[in-house]
């Protein structure tokens, strides 16, 4: 029939324009070469972390526990009523960032990465290209020796929570440097509930706090080199292929990128971006709730619609 | 006064003696002849007035709840924030809004081309096709004045290269007669886009343009009725005689059919295929229509790897991209005006399908392949070596093909009436 | 007799109405002018004295990134140089002159690179390579000490626009 006939040119042409200007354009936008010319595929590894050592002494809970105060003169623990030695502003105009808390820290990062962070932070994390020719890394090595290191790992795990939210993933992995507006979230804790002087119209308590993200800001963007972007919306700004290796290896995607790779575990990742995804596309489960009903609708309008065309042409050739 | 026979109120007489309603009714839809040898094709124009009624309803619901504050990401979170996941269905107005931005300018090229194809802009047609490439270019400043709203990365830098263009010529030509940098100062409102040139798109994208679209289609349906409708052949149709025989029942020995119920009943049908591809997209496909890359809030001091404009702009832009400056601004306003020209350029009488018109067929489907790889290169990164050699080339022979039109047509040889 | 005096009465009053329309039509480009709140906001005082060599800085003027690069000592002079306290700075708009991207700075090739188009610029903000036709533009600055106001025209700028040298 004539018409399929043209209809088949004018979708051939649409794909053939989609094609080049979507999957074609964009494989040829973000592609990476090395010093030759020759492609570099950047993909996903699961979060093996195979370039760090695997670990091979047990940790013992015991022992660790017993170390603890050598993590406590700077990160807090609150889940073990450990508080910290200074507040979030203060700890990072001394350090450039404010030591995390550790309750969650078992739960979300891979225990592979965390005993080798422990041992040499800086190659661990990949920032060692940051700290030279003199710089010093905030934290110091507390247990150069794979035992002690896999102790306190194993304590870190026993007390953490079996089930974390993803919320808490986040807080934990990637809170204290990227704040999150659409939640309220900023790098020193969620903004607090406040009103407003009713005379006045200003709200000190809350002019208060957001002058202590300022501070805080201030610091990490001088300890960064520039102030880690907000996540509200990220999870729409980047693919899914990006969030995935950027964030199992930063340096793979940013080359030279001051952010540390964090170390989270798989499980940890996913609660990250399940925590990225109520922020930034917090419509997706409607989306597809909807959508099917809409689709539906208009087959069935598209099939009475057909039915009248027939009913009026049928008789004209 | 005029004087009135007694009718019932709101009746169909009463109606018809205040308001014409029954000569409107038949000049405008039961007595509107339209050819009957026609395709799928036919439709698009109907699609366009659905897409853009679309469009605006749409765009009245994010109306409510968009702010234009270019400062503080507000106009960015007006959208992403409020918009996207506080209004209720919010989402579903943008994610409208944004596909129907992209599938307009996929039915306006179709639309476009099956004009040139069927040598809809001649005998009698010209001002349909002027009137439409009015519309072309009110629609792709529509789209443009749009596109800033958001305030995202892409918003803010497309703004940036494109007001820039209006620099003007070098200092060096003509004594820096047509260096304008105050120009594009004035035209901004502001050294870099900023406030006041959020605020005057603003008010471009959802006033003034809209009601310029509304005034030209009114005036494009207008140029259309008398001359009537095309088909697929270029027959010439003796429309009275045709519809004195619908008139009296044979339908089939008809050339013509009326536009309402018969062309419309085709049309809507058509519609409907077209609404089950606009709300797939919707629902599951609109990354290609809302680019990630402006889901970075607008940051005047960092410049993305790649700048590029919304896919129905990229012909365009590959055509100015070769050139220097002023050469490329140039071959950009031809690009655009020269379309315009196509009735007066095409000097052969015939009005048939290109693919019986000789030379022509092979022009058509030169300018339509040669369209795709400008829109295609355009996208691409230019500076690969291979695509901007492509890109120089398809730019190059777009300009060659308007060249050589009006002489491949003069040498047309007169096609007759039907196959 | 009438129908002239209907002709040059319609035609007066046209006229003046054509006359009242361009009014309008000035009134309506003086709304699309610059606020003189924005233009007041100009004018940015910065203070280069602890620049380092080969270290960009990039500050804010006018909404638009400015680049100060204290020029390597191993880089030739070049009469676009703007000489503080005995060094030699680049100092301009930090906006390719092809379409307005951000260049991005090399210091192990001494270089910038566009990434919209590839053009490239020197340390002095010479065009190295195509497509930016014109160098990298010089902002109007006044030497204040270690100090510099954009925006002011002082006469060091003024000397280098009359060479032509300000891009």
């Amino acid at each position: 029939m004539k018409e399929l006939k043209i209809l088949a040119v004018v979708v051939f042409f649409t794909l053939v324009t989609y094609w080049g200007v979507e999957p074609y354009a964009h494989h040829a936008m973000h592609k990476k070469v090395d010093a030759q010319g020759n492609e570099i595929v950047v993909e996903s590894h699961d979060f093996a972390y195979a370039d760090l050592k695997e670990v091979k002494a047990k940790g013992d809970i015991e022992a660790g526990k017993a170390m603890i105060s050598a993590c406590t003169g700077c990160h807090s623990i609150a889940s073990q009523k450990m508080p910290a030695p200074m507040d979030a502003s203060a700890s990072a105009g001394a350090y450039g960032v404010n030591p995390p808390d550790l309750s969650n820290a078992g739960a979300v990062f891979d225990e592979k990465f965390l005993v080798n962070f422990i041992m040499n932070p800086t190659h661990a994390s990949k920032v060692e290209h940051k700290f030279k020719d003199g710089k010093v890394y905030p934290m110091p090595v507390v247990a150069p020796d794979e035992q002690t290191a896999a102790n306190i790992v194993a304590y870190l795990k026993s007390i953490a929570p079996k089930e974390l939210s993803s919320k808490e993933a986040y807080e934990t992995a990637c809170g204290r440097c990227h704040a999150m507006r659409y939640t309220k979230w900023t790098q020193i804790g969620f903004m607090p509930k406040t009103r407003p002087n009713i005379v006045t119209h200003q709200d000190v308590e809350k002019l208060k706090f957001e002058q202590k993200v300022a501070e805080y800001q201030g610091s990490l963007a001088k300890y960064m080199g520039k102030l880690p972007p907000d996540l509200s919306i990220m999870i729409r700004a980047r693919s899914e292929h990006f969030m995935e290796t950027f964030i199992e290896d930063p340096q793979s995607q940013l080359a030279g990128t001051a952010m540390p790779r964090v170390g989270v575990s798989k499980e940890g990742y996913e609660k990250v971006i399940a925590y990225l995804e109520e922020s930034g596309d917090p419509s997706k489960p409607k989306r597809e709730a909807v959508g099917p009903w809409v689709l539906g609708f208009f087959f069935i309008f598209t099939l009475l619609a057909y039915l009248w065309k027939q009913a009026h042409w049928r008789d004209l050739h | 006064m005029a004087h009135f026979d007694k009718a019932m109120p709101f009746s169909n007489k009463w109606m018809d003696q205040r308001l014409a309603v029954n000569t409107l009714q038949k000049v405008m839809s039961t007595e509107y002849w339209i050819p009957k040898n026609i395709n799928f094709l036919w439709a698009m124009g109907m699609i366009l007035a659905a897409t853009f009624g679309i469009l605006v309803i749409s765009g009245i619901f994010l109306l409510m709840y968009y702010v234009p504050d270019a400062g503080n990401a507000a106009a960015f979170d007006s959208v992403n924030y409020t918009i996207m996941s506080e209004v209720g269905y919010g989402w579903f107005w943008r994610h409208i809004h944004g596909v129907g931005a992209s599938l307009v300018f996929l039915i306006i090229y179709i639309h476009m081309f099956t004009g040139i194809y069927y040598g809809s802009y001649k005998r009698g047609r010209e001002l349909i096709w002027l009137s439409g490439m009015g519309l072309f270019i009110v629609f792709s400043a529509e789209a443009f004045s749009g596109y800033m709203l958001p305030w995202g990365q892409m918003s803010y830098w497309a703004g940036m290269v494109i007001t820039n263009l209006f620099a003007g010529a070098t200092p060096d030509v003509l004594g820096g007669a047509l260096n304008f940098p105050h120009f594009v100062e004035w035209l901004r409102g502001d050294y870099v886009p900023g406030q006041a040139f959020l605020g005057r798109f603003f008010m471009l994208h959802v006033l003034l343009m809209p009601l310029v679209i509304m005034g030209l289609i009114v005036l494009h349906f207008g140029t259309l009725r008398i001359p009537h409708v095309n088909n697929q052949d270029g027959e010439e149709v003796d429309f009275e005689e045709s519809a004195a025989l619908w008139k009296a029942g044979r339908k089939k020995e008809a050339k013509v059919i009326p536009f309402k119920p018969v062309f419309l009943s085709k049309d809507v049908f058509v519609m409907g295929v077209y609404f089950i591809l606009f709300f797939y997209l919707v629902f599951y496909h609109f990354e290609f229509a809302m680019d990630p890359v402006n889901f970075d809030p607008a940051d005047p001091l960092k410049t993305p790897t790649h700048i590029y404009p919304e896919w129905y702009f990229l012909w365009s832009y590959e055509i100015l991209r070769p050139f220097s400056k002023n050469v490329g601004l140039i071959w950009f306003a031809f690009a655009q005006g020269i379309l315009m020209t196509l009735p007066f350029l095409d000097r052969s009488s015939n009005v048939a399908p290109a693919n019986r018109r000789g030379l022509f067929g092979i022009w058509f489907w030169a300018l339509l392949i040669d369209m795709i790889t400008l829109t295609i290169m355009g996208k691409l990164p230019p500076t690969d070596p291979t695509f901007s050699m492509i890109g120089y080339i398809a730019a190059v022979t777009f300009i060659g093909l308007w060249v050589v039109l009006p002489f491949i047509t003069m040498m047309e040889k007169p096609v007759g009436g039907k196959k | 007799m009438s129908d002239r005096r209907q002709f040059i009465t319609g035609l007066g009053l046209a006229g003046f109405t054509g006359l009242g329309a361009l009014g309008v039509l000035y009134g309506a480009k003086r709304s699309w002018d610059m606020l003189p709140s924005v233009k007041a906001g100009g004018f940015t005082t910065i203070d280069i004295g602890q620049a380092q060599e080969n270290v960009l800085n990039t500050e804010m003027w006018r909404g638009k990134p400015v680049f100060v690069l204290k020029r390597p000592k191993s880089e030739k002079a070049n009469d676009r140089d703007i000489v503080v306290d005995g060094q030699r700075y680049m100092i301009v708009v930090g906006l390719c002159t092809h379409l307005g991207c951000i260049p991005a700075y090399y210091p192990g090739e001494v270089k910038f690179k566009c990434a919209c188009h590839g053009g490239e610029f020197d340390s002095a903000g010479e065009v190295l390579k195509s497509p930016p036709p014109s160098p990298l533009l010089i902002p109007p600055f006044k030497i204040d000490g270690t100090k510099l106001v954009l925006g002011e025209e002082g006469p060091e700028y003024k000397k280098l626009k009359s060479a032509g040298l300000i891009g």
